[in-house]
């Protein structure tokens, strides 16, 4: 599956939508945009935010990758190379 | 990991231990149940002259057996700070005081340290009396 860096961000976006409790970094959303800090989702839903990232690509994320997924770009990243190597 | 191994690990003492019993437990499910003792303190004031169980206490006892219980099954009992994170609770019945509850929780997940279940209350007639959907996590002592 081909996804440009466009078409991920704006699943992103649908994914964190129900979740984000700040509408304004909402709308802006952007790479650098940080899930907790910008968007102020707390980290039990950050939880559900990663289990419908999973879903909305078909891949697992490890604990290794859930770590590391604090913003918008490290997310991309993480699909990115999941989906490359899948 | 057995049934008295993870009633004495629960982490409540009286006055706000909500687990009796647990009559079944696995990977997937828990059930237990608890008796709301007449001469509780909370129904002196819950309501005044017509005592019914509380809202939240039924939440409660939905979180020590379907959530708390399952959590200290599912981590062998190793990680004992859980923390109630979300709450989503239709309530359909009252309870009165003397009424045993029975109540099961469904894994929905456990992952990253959430543990995410739904949970169903039933009455002695097997009647649902609240259900709803909980959530928590282990607290890391990081």
């Amino acid at each position: 599956m081909q996804m440009d860096r466009t078409t991920l961000l704006a699943t992103i976006r649908e994914v964190v939508t129900p979740y984000a409790k700040n509408q304004e970094a909402l709308q802006q959303l952007n790479e650098d945009t940080d899930f907790i800090k910008d968007l102020k989702i707390n980290s039990a839903n950050l939880v559900d935010v990663i289990l419908d990232v999973e879903e909305k690509f078909n891949i697992i994320i490890d604990n290794e990758s859930m770590e590391k997924m604090i913003n918008v770009k490290a997310a991309i990243d993480i699909v990115e190379s999941k989906l490359a190597g899948s | 990991m057995t049934i008295d191994n993870i009633l004495a690990k629960l982490p409540y003492a009286k006055p706000f231990l909500f687990v009796d019993a647990l009559h079944a437990i696995d990977e997937e499910k828990v059930s237990g149940s608890f008796t709301f003792h007449p001469e509780m303190e909370v129904y002196k004031g819950h309501f005044k002259h017509h005592p019914v169980t509380p809202g939240v206490l039924l939440t409660e006892v939905m979180a020590q057996i379907g959530l708390v219980c399952l959590g200290i099954y599912l981590t062998n009992g190793e990680q004992l700070s859980f923390a109630l994170t979300s709450a989503d609770v239709e309530f359909l019945k009252p309870v009165y005081p003397g009424e045993t509850v029975t109540v099961t929780g469904y894994k929905q997940y456990f992952r990253f340290g959430k543990l995410k279940c739904k949970v169903v209350m039933v009455n002695e007639k097997m009647e649902e009396v609240c259900t709803g959907t909980l959530a928590g996590m282990i607290i890391s002592g990081k």
